[in-house]
C-alpha cells in the first residue's frame, strides 16, 4: 500500500511540520509560484513511522541474503569502512577547505591513488569519476585526447567485444566514436583473426573486460594488446571484473593503457540502487597529462596538494564539482588498508574458488555450462536452453522461483550472446554453507520444473508482489499515482481559498 | 523450427529481406529472432533518407530481455519505415514477416543481394546454432 493510499484529509504529523504556514514568498516572482497544491499524503506520525519501517523490512540486501548477481560483485561491505568514513572530521569537512587544513583527508586519497596504481600496474590514478560509466567516459576522452595531441585525428573507431557490458558501446558513442563489434570465438576468447581484420588507421582503441563478461580469462590478451598497439590503437580495461585478479595479475602488465576501477564492486563500497559509485581511472605514462582533475600530488617535502587545470593544462577536465564521491573513496581506502598487500590476492583466490565450487556443484545437479571446458573466473555463465526447450521453464522462471527460496536472482539474459543464460557471481565473502544452500535451491527448482513447470511460471508465490507483467509495464508505463476520485488539485486550491 | 518463408533472403543476424517489384528491399527480423527476444516493447526505426553501409546498425528492437541492433543487410538508403511499430511493437512478434516489417531500403547496388542467405541456408544456420 502506498503512503498516498493511507491519506485522510486534515491528518497531520505535527512533529515534522514547519511552524506556521510559509506565506512569505521572498523574492520569487509571482509568475513562478505554483497555482495548485502539491499532492502530498496526509498521515499521522505513527503511520509514517510504520510505513517506512515496513518498507525497510522488505529490503533485499547483502546484509540479509545471498546476492549472486553476476558482473556486479555484490560483496559484504565491512562495517569498519563505514564507521571510519563517518568520523566527524570527515563528515564535517567543507569541500572548499584549504589544502593546508586538509592534509589528513588528502593523505587518505593520495594513498588510495597509490594503492590503486600498485594493484593495477598503472602509472597514475585519478579518483575523480563518480561512477563506472563516468570512469569509462574519462578513459575514452583521454584516449581521444592522446591521439589528437599527436595530430592523429582520424582515429574515431572503438572496438568492443560482443560480450561487453552495454556501457562500453554507450561510452564509445558518448565520446563521439563509432563502435565496431568484435566477435567472440567458440571458446569464449576474442577471435584474433576478426580483431586483425577490424583494426586499422581509424582505430582509437579497444575496450575490454578481462576476465570477460563470459566469466573466462582471455588467454590471448598479450596478442590482443600487440595487435591493437601495432595498429596505433590503445587498450582500455573495464575494471568490472577486477575482483577475479586482484593482487594476482595487473592490467598494466597485460598491456592496458587506461583502466577504470569500480570501487563500489572490487573495493566493497555500498552498491546498488543506482549509487553512489566511484570509478577511479588509472593510466600509463603516455596518457598521464590527460587525467581528470582534481587529484592529489605530493611534494618532495611531503606536502600534499591538489592537481587542477592550472597544473594540468592538458587534463580532459572535471567530472564533478569537487573531489568525486569522497564518502565512497574513504570507504574504499579503509577496505584496501584492512586487506593490505596479503589480503588483496586472497580476495581473488576466494572469489575464484567460490565461483568454481558453485560452477562445479551446479553442473553436478544438472545445469549446463555455456563454456564447458573453461574454468570460471570469479563468475560463470550457465545456459538453461535445454530446460527451456524440454521443460518449458525459462531462465526467467528459474530466476523468479529463486526469490521464493530467499535468493536474489542472478543476472539473467546477459551476456546477450548466450541463449537463456544466467551469470552467477558468489564473491569471496560467502561461506561454503551459503553456496550449498543456493545449489540445493537450484536443484529443487530443477526438480519442480520437471514435475510441474506451472509452479515456476507463477513464481514468485511468497513475496508481497507476485509475477509482474513486464511487457505491459514497459509498453504502458504508469508511474504517477493519482487519487481515484479526488478533484484535480487546482479545484481543491480554489475551493479552499 | 520456426517459420522460414522460402521466397525471402536472410542474414546471419536473423533478419529477412524481401525484394519488392520496384527494386527496393523490405527488411524485418525473422520469426526465430522475435521468439528469442521475447515480447518487444520498443522499436527504434531509422530516419527516412538515412544511408547505411552493409552491416551498419540502423534500427533497434528492444524486448523485456534485451535491446538488439538491426543491421542494414546491404548498403542503401532508407526509403520507408513501418511507423505503426512506434505504437504497436508487438506487431513484430505477431507477424514478423508481414505487418511487423521494419524498414525499406533502396540498395546502392542491386547485385549485392548475392551475399545473402536463401531459406535453405538460413535453416541450416538455425540448426547449426541449435
Amino acid at each position: 500500500m502506498l503512503i498516498f493510499e493511507q491519506s485522510r484529509a486534515g491528518r497531520r504529523a505535527t512533529a515534522q511540520a514547519p511552524a506556521g504556514a510559509a506565506t512569505d514568498h521572498g523574492e520569487l516572482p509571482e509568475a513562478q509560484l505554483r497555482r495548485s497544491r502539491p499532492l502530498l499524503p496526509e498521515v499521522s506520525e505513527m503511520q509514517v513511522v510504520r510505513h517506512y519501517t515496513r518498507l525497510s523490512q522488505k529490503n533485499f540486501s547483502i546484509d540479509t541474503h545471498f546476492y549472486p548477481l553476476g558482473s556486479c560483485t555484490m560483496k559484504y561491505n565491512p562495517r569498519a569502512c563505514n564507521s571510519l568514513a563517518m568520523l566527524p572530521a570527515f563528515l564535517q569537512r567543507h569541500p572548499l577547505a584549504p589544502a593546508n587544513r586538509s592534509q589528513g583527508f588528502m593523505r587518505c586519497l593520495y594513498e588510495l591513488q597509490e594503492i590503486l596504481q600498485h594493484v593495477t600496474g598503472m602509472r597514475s590514478v585519478s579518483l575523480a569519476p563518480m561512477a563506472g560509466a563516468q570512469g569509462e567516459f574519462a578513459g575514452g576522452a583521454m584516449m581521444l585526447a592522446y591521439h589528437r595531441q599527436r595530430g592523429d585525428t582520424d582515429r574515431d573507431e572503438i572496438l568492443v567485444p560482443d560480450a561487453a557490458h552495454g556501457t562500453n558501446p554507450a561510452t564509445a558513442t558518448m565520446c563521439g566514436c563509432k563502435v565496431r563489434e568484435l566477435p567472440t570465438g567458440a571458446d569464449g576468447d576474442i577471435d584474433l583473426d576478426a580483431l586483425r581484420a577490424l583494426v586499422g588507421p581509424r582505430t582509437a582503441g579497444i575496450m575490454l573486460t578481462n576476465p570477460s563478461t563470459l566469466g573466462v580469462f582471455d588467454r590471448k590478451i598479450d596478442q590482443v594488446a600487440k595487435i591493437v598497439h601495432e595498429a596505433g590503437g590503445l587498450l582500455y580495461y573495464d575494471g568490472a571484473n577486477l575482483n577475479a585478479i586482484l593482487g594476482k595479475v595487473r592490467p598494466g602488465d597485460m598491456g592496458f593503457d587506461v583502466i577504470h576501477v569500480n570501487l563500489h564492486k572490487t573495493f566493497s563500497t555500498p552498491h546498488g540502487g543506482g549509487g553512489p559509485g566511484a570509478g577511479a581511472v588509472g593510466v600509463s605514462e603516455r596518457l598521464e597529462p590527460f587525467l581528470p582533475v582534481p587529484f592529489v600530488s605530493r611534494d618532495d617535502d611531503g606536502t600534499l596538494r591538489w592537481q587542477t587545470e592550472r597544473e594540468r593544462p592538458q587534463s580532459m577536465g572535471r567530472l564533478s564539482a569537487f573531489m568525486g564521491n569522497v564518502g565512497v573513496l574513504l570507504r574504499a581506502y579503509v577496505y584496501a588498508r584492512m586487506l593490505g598487500r596479503e589480503g588483496m590476492p586472497r580476495v581473488a583466490e576466494y572469489a575464484t574458488l567460490n565461483a568454481n565450487y558453485l560452477f562445479t556443484e551446479l553442473q553436478r545437479v544438472g545445469f549446463e555450462a555455456a563454456y564447458p571446458g573453461r574454468r570460471a573466473s570469479h563468475e560463470f555463465v550457465l545456459t538453461l536452453r535445454r530446460q527451456a526447450k524440454e521443460l518449458g521453464a525459462t531462465t526467467l522462471d528459474f530466476a523468479k522461483r529463486l526469490l521464493d527460496y530467499g535468493y536474489h536472482a542472478p543476472t539473467v539474459y546477459f551476456p546477450l550472446l548466450v541463449a537463456e543464460c544466467m551469470l552467477i557471481e558468489p564473491t569471496e565473502t560467502e561461506a561454503p554453507e551459503a553456496l550449498d544452500g543456493f545449489v540445493a535451491a537450484m536443484a529443487e527448482i530443477l526438480a519442480e520444473a520437471g514435475k510441474d513447470p506451472e509452479i515456476l511460471h507463477q513464481a514468485p508465490h511468497h513475496l508481497p508482489v507476485r509475477r509482474l507483467d513486464e511487457v505491459a509495464a514497459a509498453r504502458n508505463p504508469d508511474l504517477a499515482w493519482r487519487p481515484a476520485e479526488a478533484q484535480p488539485p487546482e479545484q481543491q486550491l480554489s475551493a479552499s481559498n | 523450427m520456426s517459420e522460414i518463408p522460402a521466397e525471402l533472403r536472410y542474414t546471419r543476424d536473423h533478419e529477412w529481406v524481401r525484394e519488392e517489384d520496384d527494386g527496393t528491399l523490405t527488411v524485418g527480423i525473422t520469426a526465430h529472432a522475435q521468439e528469442s527476444l521475447g515480447d518487444l516493447v520498443f522499436v527504434e526505426l531509422p530516419a527516412q533518407g538515412q544511408t547505411s553501409e552493409a552491416g551498419e546498425a540502423c534500427a533497434v528492437v528492444e524486448s523485456v530481455k534485451a535491446a538488439s541492433d538491426v543491421y542494414a543487410p546491404v548498403a542503401g538508403t532508407v526509403v520507408a519505415t513501418n511507423e505503426a511499430l512506434e505504437e504497436r511493437p508487438e506487431l513484430v512478434n505477431e507477424s514478423p514477416y508481414g505487418e511487423g516489417w521494419l524498414f525499406r531500403l533502396e540498395p546502392e547496388d542491386p547485385r549485392n543481394l548475392e551475399g545473402l542467405l536463401d531459406a535453405d541456408a538460413y535453416t541450416a544456420l538455425l540448426e547449426e546454432e541449435g
